[in-house]
């Protein structure tokens, strides 16, 4: 017998485990390939010390170049708002607390549900505009192939499920919930090998960015 | 004892008059069956109507596995209500745990039931059915596999009490070593309604039956073939706690400030956002409490499989693994690889280095 | 005779791969906001000159050979290979349509340093032979001649005469144990002479001791130009020589903007060891001077100016606050541009493009971004620091009919100098 609780245990069971395993070992694997490729040294004298600029950008790239901003609103206003959503219902949703805390012992307040229900609905619209904007923009329509789309679309979809699951809207709720879990062990199977991978890497990319303009005197 | 022989020949309204039931008492109990049953109050009458109508089924409780947890419900609400009543005025002709004959006058008594209302009467049944071996639960030397198709043959429909019956229940549990099913397993070709809970609410039992009773038919089921009336919300839903979850307050313990205070139970492993069942509304020992109002969480008793859902005190989402010790294996391997995927990255790269021919202008174009 | 080959790209692309540039590829979400940045798209409107589109092929080298999944994808044939065709299209968005002035590097939302991967990958197409005519000409007569306009040492010498005979100062060649050893940019022999008169006022009175070396008056490098960095080490390699051969303590670098790259950020690089010699900017060394009092000057300029950033000075130089002091000194009516310092536009000539004809057409066009800023100022005189700038900005003027005169800085201080009363 197959039922929606057997599938809720598979995904929480097995399934979980696969897509736990793919996303630890396929990051730390493209983390060291990155790291370990490692810099030639640079016999130039340095203007300015390269850690404290490489920090700075770290941060400071959060916020877009002014000129930037005005040239591409929407992007920028689109990115911060879905990003930002992803992360306030990854991680202030209660029952998401709960399982980090059951899984991995660490706690910290969460907010009200249905303000997380609100989020969700923003950036689950936000994503849908952005993937307008990705196929009318003529910049990123002509950079997008399907891998732009195909993250997209596994980003989107544990917000999805999750709404769904949230609201009732798939019966039976264990169905709900196993479809959630799947969706977002979906995200971790596809997150290493694909460029969801700046979620890491950008720190990377950011100090290198900042400590090599730093050395020159220049903050980035 | 003609009367006993033919339940059917009395109505319900001239048996519980008989019993000294006032007729105001017979209206208080429509219309506490037509809230349940969630009908406009314009209904009490003809549910009166139709009640008072109504001739008495005959009814065969089957027992199966189980633990008579069920039957206790029944039978432990406080009596006398107009519930427990109106079960006396169906005409409960075997309930093994209940009736006074045993051995073959028992079965006597099941088998003349069926043979006198073929085709009307309901078959009650709590308790799952092993198909591993037939010899794992018997009665009077017969399976409960033939019993309950046998039984369920000539009747009308089935109303599976319990989540043993509904959904194979505890003795379903992993690893299920007689091979336990449930009823809507077996019976493909009779209505089956499941009452789920474990045990389930005795008013959702005796709604249903009211329910047959009034209108002759099986009410609105959901998508696991319970009454909608009574499984169509959650417990979370319908929570007296839940203004405490939508704020983010949170009994931690069982005994600090925020489980006194009556704070969400959720992070104590509350199943209420995924169990279906009327506990909050009707509850439980005459209306006294229910567990959440007891301080405990929902364990979701009344859906399937909520044996093997993990621990009661866990969230549902909660992976079965040891995550941090696999974490720490796969990292270790993770390393391992991207080492040796890093080692194999330097190679190129000096490779490359070593095989780099100096460009000078006059290298600067290609041939052809 | 060897010759270029794709297998010699390939090479060189595996070559250059390194820890930052991986972090890139694996970095970037094609977001598309590099392409603001760029005045090659803003311009023209193509999405082609996407800064980071124009890393295509090196992209897919570092997927194909640097990442483990990009492997499994390429032995599945999931994955396009780097062709003669590829790189042959991608030469002119990668020459043309870049001048590596670094402003896409400054917006990137997860930090890729663009630039940085432009002038790696250039060492491929160098190498597989995918570069433009103009560039490779100037590297040949840089390497052969010494020069990338082919201006030999009798052409300097000619000229230092005239500026001897016009200013009545010396100019010292070749003097050991100085100070200071000012390099050139061929355009200034050739096209603004007044550089180098500015320079022997200012030292004189600031009595800074110095010498242009014979042998290695050239800071214009070619081969950073063209992305080779073997070519643009043997350039180097000529002023590391004679700048150890007279045992002068700093190189100044002119004003031009990638000779400051070449000599001060690559040079040490490309040599593999450290100088024996500071490089100073010459705008670092007057700003120096001018902090401890040595450079004196008298007037104000009082017409509206503003001053053009040059990218490789500036953005990528370090060299920030010294043109702003400097200017303080001698302008009254000082603008800075809407984009100014380190997010300032590029004149579109920088990066080689303007020793690459065949992109003309595409360089004035680009210029309209420098225009609409100067058009938002209304100023009068437009002040830079790197003759190549200077050139390119005057080409533009000319070419959108605007009547702004364009100045060095080097020369605007020299023309406030106070004078030497002992003379």
């Amino acid at each position: 017998m197959s039922t929606s609780v057997d599938f809720l245990l598979w995904v929480r069971g097995p399934g979980f485990d696969i897509a736990l395993v793919v996303f630890l070992i396929g990051i730390v694997i493209r983390l060291l390939e990155v790291l370990i490729l490692g810099r030639k040294p640079d016999f130039a004298e340095p203007r300015g010390a390269e850690l404290g600029a490489g920090l700075r950008t770290l941060v400071t790239r959060t916020l877009p170049e002014q000129g930037s901003f005005r040239r591409s609103p929407f992007t920028v206003v689109g990115g911060y708002i879905w990003h930002i959503g992803f992360f306030i219902s990854l991680f202030l949703f209660i029952p998401h607390i709960e399982l980090i805390n059951a899984t991995i012992g660490l706690s910290w307040p969460g907010i009200a549900s249905n303000l997380v229900d609100a989020v969700a609905a923003v950036t689950i619209v936000t994503l849908v505009a952005m993937l307008f904007s990705r196929m009318s923009h003529p910049v990123k329509r002509y950079l997008s192939g399907p891998e732009d789309y195909l993250t997209w679309l596994v980003t989107i979809l544990p917000m999805i499920t999750g709404y769904l699951a949230y609201h009732r809207m798939i019966d039976p709720y264990p169905l709900a919930l196993g479809l959630h879990i799947l969706s977002v062990e979906i995200l971790m199977v596809v997150f290493p090998f694909t460029k969801l991978m700046h979620a890491f890497t950008f720190f990377i990319a950011r100090w290198y960015n900042g400590a090599m303009a730093g050395r020159r005197g220049v903050q980035s | 004892m003609a009367e006993e022989r033919n339940p059917m020949a009395k109505t319900l309204g001239e048996s519980l008059r008989q019993s000294g039931v006032s007729r105001r008492g017979f209206l208080k109990f429509c219309s506490a069956t037509a809230s349940m049953m969630a009908l406009p109050p314009t209904m009490v009458s003809a549910v009166a109507e139709s009640l008072e109508k109504a001739k008495r089924p005959s009814v065969i409780w089957l027992s199966f596995q189980e633990c008579t947890g069920c039957t206790e419900s029944l039978t432990r609400s406080h009596s006398p209500t107009v519930e427990n009543l109106i079960f006396d005025y169906v005409s409960l002709d075997y309930h093994h745990t209940l009736q006074v004959a045993s051995g073959s006058a028992a079965e006597a008594a099941r088998e003349a039931a069926m043979h006198d209302n073929e085709g009307k009467y309901l078959v009650v049944v709590d308790g799952s059915i092993p198909l591993g071996n037939p010899g794992f639960s018997t009665i009077a030397g017969i399976s409960n596999l033939q019993m309950l198709e046998e039984t369920v043959a000539g009747a009308a429909a089935v109303v599976a009490v319990g989540s043993c019956a509904a959904f194979g229940g505890l003795p379903h549990a992993k690893p299920n070593p007689t091979g336990a099913v449930s009823v809507s397993e077996i019976v493909k070709d009779k209505p089956v309604v499941n009452v789920s809970g474990c045990p389930p609410i005795p008013t959702v039992i005796t709604g249903v039956l009211a329910h047959f009773l009034t209108f002759g038919s099986l009410p609105e089921l959901d998508s696991l073939g319970r009454p909608m009336v009574f499984f169509g919300k959650s417990i979370h839903d319908r929570c007296y706690r839940r203004p405490f979850y939508d704020k983010g307050l949170f009994a931690e313990t069982f005994d600090d400030e925020g489980a006194r205070k009556g704070w969400c139970l959720f992070r104590l492993g509350c199943k209420g956002p995924m169990t279906y069942n009327a506990c909050a509304t009707t509850k439980w020992n005459q209306g006294a409490s229910w567990p959440v109002e007891s301080g405990h969480g929902c364990l979701g008793c009344s859906e399937p499989d909520f044996w093997d859902t993990g621990g009661f005190y866990n969230a549902l989402s909660i992976p079965d693994s040891d995550v941090i010790r696999n974490a720490a294996y796969v990292v270790g391997a993770g390393v391992a690889l991207g080492a040796a995927a890093g080692a194999l990255n330097r190679r190129k790269q000096s490779k490359a280095a070593s095989k780099h021919e100096t460009v000078t202008i006059d290298d600067l174009d290609k041939k052809s | 005779m060897s010759e270029a080959t794709l297998e010699r790209g390939m090479n060189a692309f595996r070559e250059q791969m390194d820890a930052p540039i991986a972090s890139f590829f694996s970095s970037c979400v094609n977001c598309g906001m590099c392409a603001e940045a760029c005045l090659f798209y803003t311009e023209t409107g193509d999405p082609r000159y996407t800064p980071i589109n124009k890393l295509e092929p090196l992209r897919r080298v570092w997927e194909q050979e640097y990442t483990l999944w990009g492997k499994v994808k390429s032995v599945l044939g999931l994955s396009q290979p780097v062709t003669d065709e590829l790189l042959e299209e991608w030469e002119s968005l990668i020459y043309d349509g870049c001048t590596l002035c670094g402003r896409c590097s400054m917006v990137c939302p997860v930090g890729n340093d663009i630039s940085y991967m432009i002038r790696h990958a250039r060492e491929g197409f160098v190498a597989a032979g995918y570069s433009p005519e103009g560039m490779k000409g100037a590297s040949r007569r840089a390497v052969t001649i010494g020069s990338p306009m082919g201006v030999k040492y009798p052409a300097l010498a000619a000229q230092i005469k005239h500026v001897e005979a016009d200013s009545g100062l010396q100019i010292p060649v070749d003097v050991e144990g100085v100070d200071y050893m000012a390099l050139l940019s061929s355009m200034e022999i050739m096209n603004f002479p007044e550089y180098l008169e500015a320079l022997a006022r200012i030292f004189k009175q600031a009595g800074v001791t110095w010498t242009i070396s014979s042998e290695a008056f050239e800071a214009t490098n070619a081969g950073i130009q063209i992305g080779s960095s073997d070519i643009a080490r043997e350039l180097v390699n000529r002023v590391v020589v004679a700048a150890e051969k007279l045992k002068v303590k700093y190189v100044i670098s002119p004003e031009c903007g990638h000779a400051y790259t070449a000599i001060r950020w690559e040079g040490p690089n490309l040599i593999g060891r450290p100088y024996s010699f500071k490089v100073v900017h010459i705008l670092e060394l007057l700003d120096e001077l001018r902090a401890s009092g040595r450079l004196k000057t008298e007037g104000m300029d009082e017409t509206r100016l503003t001053f053009h950033d040059p990218c490789q000075i500036v953005r990528k130089g370090g060299v920030l606050e010294p043109p702003r002091n400097l200017l303080k000194m001698v302008a009254s009516e000082f603008v800075d541009m809407h984009d100014a310092r380190e997010m300032n536009w590029c004149c579109g000539g920088g990066g080689g493009v303007s020793a690459n004809e065949r992109a003309e057409e595409l360089r004035l066009k680009v210029f309209k971004r420098k225009k609409t800023q100067l058009d938002e100022l209304n100023v009068e005189t437009l002040v830079t620091a790197c003759a190549n700038c200077r050139l390119v900005i005057e080409e533009g003027l000319e070419e959108y009919r605007m009547e702004i005169p364009v100045v060095g800085l080097t020369e605007m201080l020299a023309e406030h100098l106070v004078e030497d009363k002992s003379e």
